[in-house]
């Protein structure tokens, strides 16, 4: 580990993991700048703990539940840097299709609407939802947004290795909403 | 409101003389026009680009979007280049810092206020509002999402009218009315509750005077109508001219 390697995290809330799949799609291209960084916590390494600081935090999924909540919060205090990757950090995008209802009827239609045999909505060991799906700038500041479902990997390349040799990353051109 | 413009347009051409040329600067181009001409079309006969929504060529412009405002200089407020004619001598500039921050604020707006999920929408990759919010570098949207609860007219047995997706341009309005001759549609309610309706609000397949022809799909600029059994980004609209690219 070189003095001048950057800590990076990524972390995964409400989203489908499309764009962690992204992230590993840059292929041999993650070759290029592995040598720039140290990946300290992620769905992707074995580390089950958010270091109290790290360089750059990278966001897939929306804010659905208190849990999420609580780890974008801690992501927050501990990123110097932090990056909303995909539209479901970025807009909401599909999680917060539900937001057009109450999170009651939500809740009914998924768990007691047609169901014959006990239907009950969970009350435990999974986290509660909150009433709405926000995107992440709803809550904390972010440094860096990059939309699409998912992110292109020449984006999240260009994003990565831009911020990696400490330059300001323009992406608009690289992806938009929906992708 | 669109006829109301149309006779103000046509009461300026009747009370101009001919052989009347304007001249003007745009983006730094010293430019002669026609005074009957808007900004917007002597722009691009200039190849000088300012983005677009609500403008279609070949029906009324209506002016209701906003994205094509331009500043002038000596305006206090900035004008749409759709609807404004040139005056002798205008500066104008059509990317200014403060025209470029407007537009991108309307853009957001509009994303902010229906249920905009370009990942699973029709014309995903075909959209005029997704290709706007790319080319104006739009990467997140500033205002809290509304979210309205809108129900989806799938009635029509080959079109869909979904108001998720709808930016009000009125497109849909006009050429139907203009070109079709049908005004099978129109905006009804106010402000942020209007909404596109069929016939005096009927679920499109009882609206009486839709003849079928599906201009108002072809002329939609986003997913808000589509041909049936489309699916995720198969709704490309038949058109021989874009306004916005
Ligand atoms: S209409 Fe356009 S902007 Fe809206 S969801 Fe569909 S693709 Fe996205
Ligand atoms: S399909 Fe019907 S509503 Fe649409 S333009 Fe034609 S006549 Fe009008
Ligand atoms: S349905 Fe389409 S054409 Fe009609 S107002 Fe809405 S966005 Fe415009
Ligand atoms: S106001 Fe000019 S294009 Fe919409």
């Amino acid at each position: 580990m070189t003095i001048n390697t950057l800590q990076i995290a990524t972390i995964w809330l409400d989203g489908c993991s499309g764009c962690h799949m992204s992230l590993l799609d840059m292929d041999e291209h993650l070759e290029k700048i592995a040598h720039l960084f140290d990946m300290v916590y992620s769905p992707l390494v074995d580390s089950t703990s958010l270091p109290a600081s790290v360089d750059l935090i990278l966001i897939e999924g929306a804010v659905s539940s208190e849990k999420d909540l609580e780890h974008l919060m801690n992501a927050r205090k501990s990123a110097a840097c932090l990056v909303a990757l995909g539209d479901c950090a970025v807009t909401g995008n599909v999680p917060s299709m539900r937001n057009s209802f109450s999170l009651s009827d939500v809740l009914a239609t998924s768990y007691q609407k047609d169901v014959s045999a006990n239907p009950q909505i969970p009350t435990g060991f999974v986290p509660a939802l909150l009433e709405h799906v926000t995107p992440l700038h709803a809550h904390v500041q972010v440094d860096h947004f990059l939309p699409g479902c998912p992110p292109p990997a020449s984006a999240i390349f260009a994003l990565l290795s831009h911020l990696l040799q400490g330059k300001q990353p323009d992406v608009s051109k690289l992806s938009r909403f929906g992708s | 409101m669109t006829d109301h413009r149309l006779q103000n347009s046509v009461r300026q051409r009747h009370s101009l003389h001919p052989e009347d040329i304007v001249t003007l600067v745009i983006d730094g181009q010293q430019l002669t026009a026609d005074p009957n001409d808007t900004l917007l079309t002597i722009a691009q006969a200039h190849n000088i680009h300012i983005p677009t929504l609500c403008f279609l060529e070949g029906i009324s412009a209506y002016g209701g979007c906003r994205v094509c405002l331009v500043e002038v200089e000596g305006y206090g407020k900035l004008v749409p280049a759709c609807l404004t004619h040139p005056a002798e001598g205008i500066i104008v500039r059509t990317q200014s810092p403060r025209v470029i921050e407007y537009r991108k604020k309307i853009v957001e707006l509009l994303l902010s206020e229906r249920n905009h999920i370009c990942s699973v929408c029709v014309t995903n990759g075909h959209c005029e509002l997704q290709q706007l919010a790319s080319t104006l570098g739009i990467t997140h949207i500033r205002y809290p999402g509304l979210f309205p609860s809108l129900a989806i007219d799938a009635s029509n047995t080959r079109f869909i009218h979904d108001p998720n997706r709808c930016v009000l341009c009125s497109r849909c309005v006009r050429v139907c009315a203009e070109i079709e001759g049908a005004h099978t549609w129109d905006i009804i309610h106010r402000g942020i509750k209007s909404r596109v309706s069929a016939d005096l609000n009927q679920p499109w397949k009882e609206a009486v005077t839709c003849t079928g022809c599906g201009k108002c799909v072809q002329a939609c600029p986003t997913g808000a109508l589509s041909e049936q059994g489309k699916a995720v980004g198969e709704m490309l609209k038949k058109r021989y001219t874009e306004s916005t690219t």
